[in-house]
Order: C-alpha cells, then sequence, then structure tokens
C-alpha cells in the first residue's frame, strides 16, 4: 500500500466515533431527499463498447449494478476498470478521441441519448478519484459547497451551510476540520483530502457514487475509515467502486465484478459478476478463481 | 563484480574540508589578487579574473590533497558554475552601478515634479513623461490582457485542430515582430483615418500592445497548462460545465500565474522607444490625454535628451540618465510586485 501519510490514530478515532448516524440527520433543505433512507437509481449497461480511438478498451459489456448496493470491479491493471467507470457518466468523453457505442440506463434512461445533457448526467453519478483532488484555490468550506455554488443553484447561505456540515459529517469528516473551515483545503492530509472529496461530491445529492480506487494512496487506517463510510454511504447512495485490493472487495461490497484481458492489447473483459460472497468463495469460472485467490500468469 | 565492488577503496583521501573552505578560499584568493593588482597597477576587471583563477586552482589542490578525487571533481564544477554565473551577472551590475551613480545627480524631487516646459538649459524634470509612460502602458495592458488571455483560453482549453495550430503559429510570428515594425503598423493604422503626421498618445498604446499580446498569450497559455488535469476533471464531475469549470477553478488556479506573466510583459515593453518615437512623438509640457496631441514618455524623453543636447549639455545628459534611473525603478517595482503576487496569492500545483 501507498502510504504517503500516517494518519494519527485520533483520526481514526474520531472517524469512527463520529455522529452516531450522519445520515439520520434531518436533511437541512426542503429540497433534499425526504426519507433518509432513499431509494437511489440503478444502472444497466447494455452492449458498451469503450474506445480510445480506434482502440477497443472495453468489449461487449452487460451488467446490472443494484440500487443501494456497494458494486466492486476488481481486475489486473489495465483491463478497463477505470475505463469502464468512467463511461457510467459520460466522463470518458472527454478525452480525444474517445467515445462509447451502446447503452447506459439509469432507471430506464439512457444517459448516452442524444437529447441527454452530459453535464445533467454527471450531477446525478458522482465521482470520486484515485487522487484526492481538492480545489487549490477554496477553502475547506467552499471545496464542500463547490458542486452547488458551480452550478449555481440558488441556495441561502444557511442552507449551504446546512449541505456543508451534513456532507463534511457524512464523510466524517466534521470533527476534525469543524473549526478551520475557512483554511485552504490543501492543508489537510492525504485521507483526510480524500473524505473532503467524498464530502464534496456527496454534497450535490448524486443517485450514483463512483469511485475509482478512492483508497490507493491511503494507509491502512484512512482505507479502513473509508471503508466504513462506503457502508454507510450505500444507505443513501448506490456505489460502483474500482480496487486492487481483494480484501477491500470482500468486505466492503455486495457485488464484486471481475475484468479480464485475454493478451495485452485485447479489450477487457466483464467475464463474471455476482455477489461478492459467491465471487470469493465459489465462482463459475476458473479465470475468476484463480484471479482471486492470487494464482494468475 | 561484488568482489571487485568490495575491494576498491571506498574513498582516496579520508578527510573532509572544513565547512565554507569554498567561501574562504574565495576570500583568500580575493585579497591575494588585489594585493597583487595594487602592486602591479592592474585594472579591477583583472583583478575579477586572478580572484577566479586562483581560488580555482587552490581548491583543486587542496581538495585533491585533503579529499581525493571524487570530490575534489565536485569542487571544481562548483566553483566554474559560480563564477560562470558571477560572470553573467558583471554586465548586470555594471548597467545598475552606472545608471545609479550618474542618475542620482539630477533624481530629485525638482524632476519627479516638473515637466520642461520652458526649460532652456538646468532645472526641468520628467513629470511629464513619466505620466505619458503610465497611461501609454496602461491603455496597452488593459486592451492587451484580455486579448491575450482569452486566447490562451482557447488554445488550452478549446482550440482544435487547423484553427489552434494556425493561432499558434501566428503568435510566433508576433512573437518575433520587431518593435519598430509595431510602431510602423500603429502609424500607419491611424494615418490611414487621420492622414499622415498624425501623433497621438493611443497609438503609442497601439504599438505597445501588439508587442504584449503574444508575451500575455504564451505565458498564460504556460499557466494554464500546469494547472492540473484532475481538477478539471473533478469539476466536471460535480456536473459543472466546461465554461463554468474554466472560469471557476482553472482560472483562479493559474491566476498568480498569469498576473505574474503581465507583469513581465508590461516590463518587457514599458522601455520601449522605437515604436513610441515614432507614433507618440515627443512634447516638452504634460498631456494627460491620449486621444489629443503628442505625447511625452520616459525612454523617447531619455532619446530626445542624451541625442539633442542644448546649452549646457550637462543639463541634458543628467536629465538622460535620470530618466533611464526612474524607468529602471519602475520596472524593478513591477517585477518586485509581480513576485509578490505569485508568493501571495499563488498557489502550489501539485502534479
Ligand atoms: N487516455 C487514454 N488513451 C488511450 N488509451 C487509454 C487511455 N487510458 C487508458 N487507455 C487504455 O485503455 C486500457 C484500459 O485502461 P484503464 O485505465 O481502464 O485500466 P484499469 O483497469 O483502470 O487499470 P488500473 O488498474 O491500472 O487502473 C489500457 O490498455 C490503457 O492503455
Ligand atoms: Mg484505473
Amino acid at each position: 500500500m501507498n502510504q504517503t501519510e500516517t494518519m494519527k490514530e485520533k483520526e481514526m478515532v474520531d472517524a469512527q466515533a463520529g455522529p452516531a448516524d450522519p445520515i439520520m440527520d434531518p436533511p437541512a433543505s426542503p429540497s433534499a431527499t425526504a426519507t433518509v433512507d432513499a431509494l437511489a437509481k440503478r444502472i444497466d449497461a447494455e452492449d458498451l463498447n469503450i474506445y480510445y480511438g480506434s482502440f477497443l478498451a472495453v468489449k461487449d459489456c452487460t451488467v446490472s449494478i443494484h440500487p443501494n448496493k456497494v458494486t466492486a470491479l476488481i481486475g489486473s491493471s489495465g483491463c478497463g476498470k477505470s475505463t469502464f467507470l468512467r463511461s457510467l457518466n459520460r466522463m470518458h468523453e472527454l478525452i480525444d478521441g474517445a467515445r462509447v457505442e451502446g447503452r447506459v440506463l439509469l432507471d430506464g434512461m439512457d444517459i448516452y441519448s442524444p437529447s441527454m445533457d452530459p453535464v445533467l448526467v454527471r450531477q446525478q453519478i458522482g465521482m470520486v478519484f484515485q487522487q484526492p483532488n481538492p480545489f487549490p484555490t477554496m477553502s475547506i468550506y467552499e471545496n464542500t459547497a463547490a458542486g452547488l455554488r458551480l452550478n449555481r443553484r440558488r441556495l441561502k447561505k444557511t442552507e449551504i451551510d446546512g449541505i456543508v456540515e451534513r456532507s463534511l459529517r457524512g464523510a466524517h469528516l466534521w470533527d476534525e476540520v469543524k473549526d478551520r473551515l475557512e483554511k485552504p483545503a490543501s492543508g489537510l492530509s492525504g485521507g483526510q483530502q480524500q473524505r473532503l472529496c467524498i464530502a464534496r461530491a456527496t454534497a450535490i445529492e448524486p443517485e450514483v457514487l463512483l469511485m475509482d480506487e478512492p483508497c490507493s494512496a491511503l494507509d491502512p487506517i484512512a482505507t479502513l475509515a473509508i471503508e466504513d463510510l462506503i457502508n454507510e454511504l450505500k444507505k443513501r447512495y448506490t456505489i460502483v467502486i474500482v480496487t486492487h485490493n481483494m480484501q477491500q472487495a470482500a468486505r466492503a461490497s455486495d457485488y464484486t465484478g471481475f475484468f479480464n484481458i485475454e493478451k495485452s492489447g485485447d479489450p477487457g473483459v466483464l467475464v463474471e459478476i455476482d455477489e461478492t460472497e459467491k465471487i470469493f468463495s465459489n465462482p463459475s469460472l476458473q479465470e475468476t478463481e484463480d484471479y482471486v485467490s492470487g494464482r494468475f500468469g | 563484480m561484488a568482489g571487485s565492488a568490495v575491494s576498491m577503496p571506498l574513498g582516496e583521501g579520508s578527510g573532509v574540508l572544513p565547512r565554507r573552505a569554498g567561501l574562504l578560499v574565495f576570500g583568500i584568493s580575493a585579497v591575494a589578487s588585489a594585493l597583487l593588482c595594487l602592486v602591479l597597477g592592474f585594472s579591477p576587471f583583472v583583478w575579477l579574473i586572478f580572484t577566479g583563477l586562483f581560488s580555482l586552482v587552490t581548491i583543486t589542490v587542496w581538495s585533491l590533497a585533503v579529499e581525493g578525487r571524487r570530490r575534489a571533481l565536485d569542487r571544481v564544477m562548483t566553483v566554474v558554475i559560480v563564477e560562470i554565473f558571477v560572470l553573467a551577472l558583471v554586465p548586470l551590475i555594471s548597467l545598475v552601478y552606472t545608471v545609479v551613480s550618474e542618475g542620482l545627480a539630477r533624481f530629485d524631487v525638482q524632476f519627479l515634479t516638473e515637466d520642461m516646459r520652458g526649460v532652456v538649459g538646468e532645472g526641468g524634470g520628467a513629470f511629464h513623461a513619466a505620466m505619458g509612460t503610465f497611461i501609454i502602458t496602461a491603455f496597452a495592458t488593459v486592451a492587451a490582457v484580455p486579448v491575450g488571455v482569452l486566447a490562451a483560453i482557447y488554445l488550452v482549453e478549446y482550440g482544435k485542430g487547423r484553427l489552434k495550430r494556425s493561432i499558434t503559429f501566428f503568435v510566433d510570428v508576433m512573437m518575433g515582430i520587431p518593435s519598430i515594425v509595431a510602431g510602423l503598423f500603429a502609424f500607419a493604422l491611424f494615418a490611414l483615418f487621420f492622414g499622415p503626421g498624425i501623433r497621438l498618445g493611443i497609438m503609442g498604446s497601439v504599438a505597445l500592445m501588439v508587442l504584449m499580446i503574444p508575451i500575455v498569450i504564451r505565458s498564460a497559455e504556460e499557466m494554464l497548462r500546469v494547472v492540473p488535469n484532475s481538477l478539471r476533471e473533478a469539476s466536471y464531475a460535480l456536473g459543472v460545465p466546461k465554461w463554468l469549470t474554466v472560469l471557476r477553478v482553472v482560472l483562479p488556479t493559474a491566476l498568480a500565474g498569469i498576473v505574474t506573466g503581465v507583469m513581465l510583459a508590461v516590463a518587457r515593453v514599458i522601455g520601449e522607444t522605437a515604436p513610441l518615437l515614432v507614433t507618440t512623438g515627443s512634447i516638452d509640457t504634460t498631456n494627460l490625454d491620449p486621444f489629443d496631441g503628442r505625447m511625452a514618455n520616459l525612454p523617447v524623453y531619455v532619446y530626445e535628451q542624451y541625442k539633442f543636447p542644448g546649452v549646457p549639455p550637462e543639463a541634458f545628459i543628467e536629465r538622460a540618465w535620470a530618466g533611464a534611473l526612474l524607468l529602471i525603478l519602475i520596472v524593478m517595482v513591477l517585477f518586485l510586485a509581480a513576485r509578490l503576487i505569485s508568493r501571495r496569492y499563488g498557489v502550489e500545483i501539485r502534479r
């Protein structure tokens, strides 16, 4: 594990002994979802072929991602997990020459239909990246509120205050930063920054949260804190997480999908997806078994 | 392989030179060669060369004797690099020294507060020229910065294909325009509308703007490029449209760098003489309206004082030096401001 910064023990305690259940706090704004354990949306990908220019990176991917569940994606490096993830909220097409064929349905609505505005898609399907990437010019508060402010949602200051506090509590970060909300976000540790990014992504209340190796730059303690967090977030969001850490997939997810690649240069294929328990105890394919038990190549 | 490595001595010389050995050697060499030059009556320039050679030889021999080859080589390279650096500084130091020592004679309150109206010999000042320089440069900056920054945003964030390539090409071409050509361009442009012989402060601004735009584009482009892509992606992933991402995320992150670039561009054009000579003309009285008649400015002022001295000529030459000093001071203030701004508001960009 790439340990950039050892978190203080206190941080872990804070993270775990935060408010009893932040999700249960009443929503601050009337526009927020009324029920606390709101049913999030499901995603169905159909015959997805994802290209970089003429290079086919992911082939014939058909998969259902269940609402309010954590779906983990595993597989060796370069087999197209990030590519697939980024195609779920139309981030993929931001790369020059990149395109997607097939359909991705968000509760039955095709996000790739021509009438769909990618900006609206991304407001519903949030993303947390491998490297924490808070905006360096903004304070902790402004970072958390960035999605609200940048989208010019007309909210009162008190409403924004409420959402910021709720998101930071939800990300188990509130107690650590409540006294320095106006300080620049770059002054936080790596783990804190990653939780800030999660708070920022949840502040706009998406339906789905995509996480691309969110713990790969964190130490084991921060990793556990984030896994706890994921476990709570799924009450509210549908979560897809890419990870290279088998234990993490086994611990934190309800479903696990295994991507594989025949040989380099071939497209990645989603070979098997099933309940996490089944994938790790009794997968139906030999290659999956080899991979999760560490015998491959 | 491993055997030979072990049998090799770990270091030829076991000793270490005292801390600051380099400085010590430089000091001693400087004193020694100063004495030598005094005795033999050589110039300070020879003294500099002697100091360089002496310290190079001394440190080499000393380090070789005590520390061995590897460290001696390191010392030699350090000394050589430091000396080359000092050599590169010589023109700058000599220039600043000359301008300050010659310019101080007339760098007084009168010089800063009076113009040249009715002055035939001694007295007078450069107030009109300093104001002219401020106004002309300010207008040029106000026009060049939006154009330059917007062009840079286009090139970095939006540009594709042939249009982007051709804009980049034309920016390169503009970069190479000799300043007198920019001046003639402004002159020709205004002559077209107002007839030949027209002289306005704003014409100078147009000429300087032509010179500034490519510099601003280049530096702003550079600054926008180092904004990490991950910040743009973070913003897009929040459902922020592209133009808002550029405006609220990319630009603020690059702002300090862009401001610094603009300051440097201003510093670069503020001393331009040739284009102003043909566009603003020169005048002895204070004119604060760039749209009405000739406008004095520092570079042209310095040039005229030096080129057409009256009686007594010393008064004119002294005013020229003082004008040059004022110009250097303004540029220095701009550089310092740029430094301060980038230190104060700069964000650390991690890649
Ligand atoms: N911007 C890009 N342009 C062209 N090809 C790309 C680009 N990004 C990724 N690829 C290719 O697409 C394939 C899948 O890459 P992807 O990043 O999705 O892999 P991954 O499964 O996320 O790997 P890792 O576990 O290392 O993050 C690789 O062969 C990669 O070389
Ligand atoms: Mg990846």
